[in-house]
């Protein structure tokens, strides 16, 4: 998901050989061009410390070129910031210098790590990492760290949609703050459960596994309100 | 014993200090949801604070029905059990009050008859306080502020249950509740025994619930392992338990599960031997008193 | 005849005090039985033993020719009683007591049926008004249509006439006497007084300090023959001592400040009134005195128990 947020990335980069990073992700961004928007109906599963919620079947929507949506028309989902907003803004306004930082395995995978630093030192993204697997030109993964917003990772699994590069799976790994109400307020019940024991910043992981897409059909923009 | 049952129905119902608690409690909720209706979005700005940052928070949404219900039960934790002593606390020490105790005990009914019709009649207001309760914190609530999934915030945990599987919870909530306030009226009852005026066994009923309320919430490890499992008021917030949701060891809540049903069948239980317990010492110190009011 | 009331041996101690104290009597049917004594005597913890109210520290009670402690619902059904001030329940119409009353007591009287008692004791104009529109007067009424309306077979008043006016008491005695001669009631009433106690009981049981003085039919007690008198004269001193040598020494009972009382027969009065004038006593007044307190000095002595009295 948010690979897709590094598609402004591209139109800033110069290298043209296949095998250098810059062609690499160029080809990869020429796949992802091909979707003009999409509605999704996804399963999306919360996997944070300190909150403890079903899962929920959610609908995505996408517009070219940075526009995203996490909607749960049947209830309440708590959609972590950074899936929508963070990493896309700051990716748009910076200008990069790739990297390349080798050959990896990831799931099976042969992958090239390509490392992205901005070019504009007071950009809130300071690095990110993409893995990327050669072969079927797709981002598996792309691991960010940032001034303000911390450090966070998405992961991509393929299948059904990877001829327009859209992942089936997506697991979204960040940080946050830590959760804590005072007793006094919550007059809890001791039910002797072992509890998530507070304390410091927590990893949460949001997984999100998308059923179908329905591609470049058109999406209003009004859905983005 | 049904006509004695309806004949001290009748007597708490026809006395107009009956229902101030009818008007209290509706007063108290009406309140709280105006509150909520004007200026919800601070109270659950406060609930959400360390959560906005890393998540988009659809206030709208989290502020329905359910979730006002369950802010209306909370704040509602001390002032119930008070007005449940006021009838309870009364229903011996009024009678010997005015005087009228000694017309009942020389009617051919066993003394222990006699108490028991008491404090089931006890038992009934309690439950219509709760019914009346229920229809205004919750279903009132539903009309004013619609349904959606409601969110619980823990002590150190954030949970949610989705819309569909929440009312049944409310039930076995309230179900749980009357149980607890039972224990309120049951010891007010004990009290009522000893007392030729209600005020005694009202304001020591209170003043034991708030001692207890707090050594239950304090969380001193003297008497965390020792006293707290064994205080009635420990387990009067069980109803909750309702409320929390297995995990399902990946960090998402089970629908329809309980996180630990037996510790609020555990506390179930004591809630009802204390009741079995203040009510059997009540009868046998009224068996024995000598009626001289 | 079997008793309606037979007591043995009754004793109540309160800590050490003894409110009660081996006490035993016996009613009979059709008896209007005097319970009199002294306000603190023991006579309202008594009746409040016959009734279960108190239990009793030792001694037998037997109601209907049953053990109260065995048989206690089975002889409350026949027993109506108005212990002290009638205390019902303020917020309730006279009607609506009578009814929740009666219908505790075992009966389901109809409208008609309460109505008709409330007519017995006059109040059915009152019978929609709460009592607490009541005047004592009625509140006593009602209390004993309360006591009434399951029509037991035995009534206990106590101190029925208790802050009443002239008219209140006299319409309770009557009532009383209606109970007995017209409905066959068997009726125990307590009272301080003896004045009104004499007009209507026709036995009593007299306590003192929670011990029984003396039991027996009203006509066996008062021997009209005697009598008590209170003498008041002007020397004091004067007196005492020309009493004390005098054959009337053994009459004198008790020194009441400046008066003297003493028991003697009816006729012998004139003839004590022309001694102390011979001895040269200065009479201010003397009179008859007939309370009773006075009825204690009829007693040879003061505390012992007597079973009939003749003299």
């Amino acid at each position: 998901m948010k690979y897709l947020l590094l598609l402004p990335l591209f139109f800033v980069l110069l290298r043209g050989h296949a095998q250098e990073p810059a062609t690499l992700l160029q080809k990869v961004r020429a796949r992802l061009d091909q979707v003009n928007d999409y509605q999704a109906a996804g399963l999306m599963k919360t996997n944070v410390p300190f909150l403890k919620v079903p899962e929920a079947q959610v609908t995505i929507y996408f517009k070219k070129p940075d526009k995203i949506k996490i909607k749960n028309d049947k209830g309440i989902s708590l959609v972590p910031k950074g899936a929508v907003t963070i990493s896309l803004n700051t990716l748009l306004r910076g200008s990069y210098t790739t990297l390349d930082a080798g050959l990896d395995t990831l799931n099976g995978h042969r992958v090239r790590l390509i490392k992205l630093l901005p070019q504009d030192e007071t950009a809130d993204l300071v690095l990110a990492t993409l893995y990327v697997d050669e072969s079927r030109v797709l981002i598996l993964r792309a691991r960010t760290t940032t001034r303000e917003n911390g450090t966070y990772e998405v992961e991509m699994t393929y299948g059904k949609y990877a001829a327009y590069a859209l992942p089936d799976k997506v697991v979204f790994t960040f940080n946050t703050k830590d959760y804590k109400l005072p007793k006094g307020l919550t007059f809890d019940y001791d039910d002797g459960s072992k509890q998530h024991a507070s304390g410091g910043p927590a990893t949460g992981k949001v997984e999100l596994i998308y059923q179908f897409y329905n591609i470049n059909k058109g999406v209003s923009d009004s859905v983005f309100q | 014993m049904w006509t004695l049952l309806r004949i001290e129905l009748f007597k708490i119902f026809r006395r107009p200090r009956t229902y101030i608690p009818f008007a209290a409690i509706a007063a108290m909720i009406l309140i709280i949801q105006l509150g909520l209706k004007f200026d919800g979005r601070s109270y659950l700005e406060l609930m959400m604070s360390s959560l906005s940052d890393s998540f988009i928070i659809p206030y709208g949404m989290i502020m329905n029905g359910y979730l006002v219900a369950f802010v209306i039960l909370n704040t509602l934790l001390i002032q119930v059990p008070l007005l449940v002593a006021l009838v309870a606390g009364d229903i011996i020490a009024g009678e010997a009050n005015m005087g009228t105790l000694r017309l009942l005990v020389i009617r051919p009914v066993s003394r222990t008859r006699l108490m028991l019709v008491k404090f089931f009649a006890s038992v009934i207001y309690t439950v219509l306080l709760l019914v009346w309760m229920a229809l205004l914190a919750l279903f009132l609530s539903m009309l004013l502020f619609g349904t959606n999934d409601m969110m619980i915030a823990r002590n150190t945990v954030m949970e949610q249950i989705k819309s569909s599987d929440v009312l049944w919870r409310y039930i076995a909530a309230f179900g749980y509740a009357s149980v607890a306030l039972s224990t309120v009226a049951a010891l007010a009852f004990l009290l009522s025994v000893f007392a030729e005026n209600s005020i005694g066994p009202i304001v020591s009923t209170i003043s034991i619930i708030i001692v207890l309320t707090i050594l239950s919430e304090m969380n001193i490890p003297l008497y965390d392992n020792t006293v707290k499992p064994w205080l009635f008021t420990s387990h009067m917030l069980a109803w909750k338990g309702f409320f929390y949701s297995r995990s399902d060891g990946q960090g998402a809540a089970v629908a329809g599960s309980v996180e630990n049903l037996p510790a609020i069948l555990r506390s179930l239980g004591v809630l009802l031997g204390y009741i079995i317990a203040f009510v059997t010492a009540a009868i046998v110190a009224f068996k024995k008193k000598d009626i001289l009011s | 005849m079997s008793p309606i009331i037979e007591v043995s041996g009754l004793t109540k101690s309160f800590r050490e005090q003894h409110a009660v104290n081996d006490l035993s009597f016996t009613v009979y049917p059709a008896d209007i039985y005097g319970f009199l004594g002294q306000n603190g005597a023991g006579k309202s913890t008594t009746l409040r033993m016959l009734l279960t109210l108190v239990a009793p520290t030792a001694g037998k009670i037997r109601i209907f020719g049953m053990d109260l402690r065995t048989h206690r619902n089975e002889i409350l059904r026949r027993v109506g009683a108005v212990i002290e001030r009638p205390d019902l329940y303020k917020y309730l119409t006279a009607l609506e007591n009578l009814s929740l009353f009666a219908r505790m007591s075992g009966i389901r009287p109809d409208r008609r049926q309460l109505m008709s008692q409330l007519e017995l004791v006059g109040l059915a104009e009152r019978a929609h008004s709460t009592v607490k529109t009541f005047s004592q007067g009625m509140r006593q009424r009602l209390g004993i249509a309360t006591a009434l309306v399951h029509d037991p077979d035995l009534v206990i008043l106590d101190e029925p006439t208790n802050g009443l006016d002239p008219q209140g008491i006299a319409d309770i005695r009557n009532l009383i006497l209606h109970l007995s001669s017209h409905r066959e009631k068997t009726v125990v009433v307590s009272s301080h007084l003896l004045s009104e106690m004499e007009l209507i009981a026709s036995r009593m049981l007299i306590i003192d300090k929670g011990k029984k003085i003396v039991e027996g039919r009203a006509d066996e007690l008062f021997d009209p023959a005697r009598t008590i008198v209170e003498l008041d004269t002007e020397d004091t001193s004067f007196t005492a001592e020309k009493l004390s040598h005098s054959q009337w020494h053994p009459f004198l009972r008790e020194r009441r400040g400046e008066k003297f009382v003493l028991r003697m027969d009816k006729a012998q009065v004139p003839i004590f009134i022309q001694d102390m004038v011979q001895l040269g006593v200065k009479i201010k007044a003397i009179q008859p005195r007939h309370s009773l307190e006075d009825y204690f000095l009829t007693l040879t002595t003061a505390n012992q128990h007597v079973d009939s009295f003749t003299d």
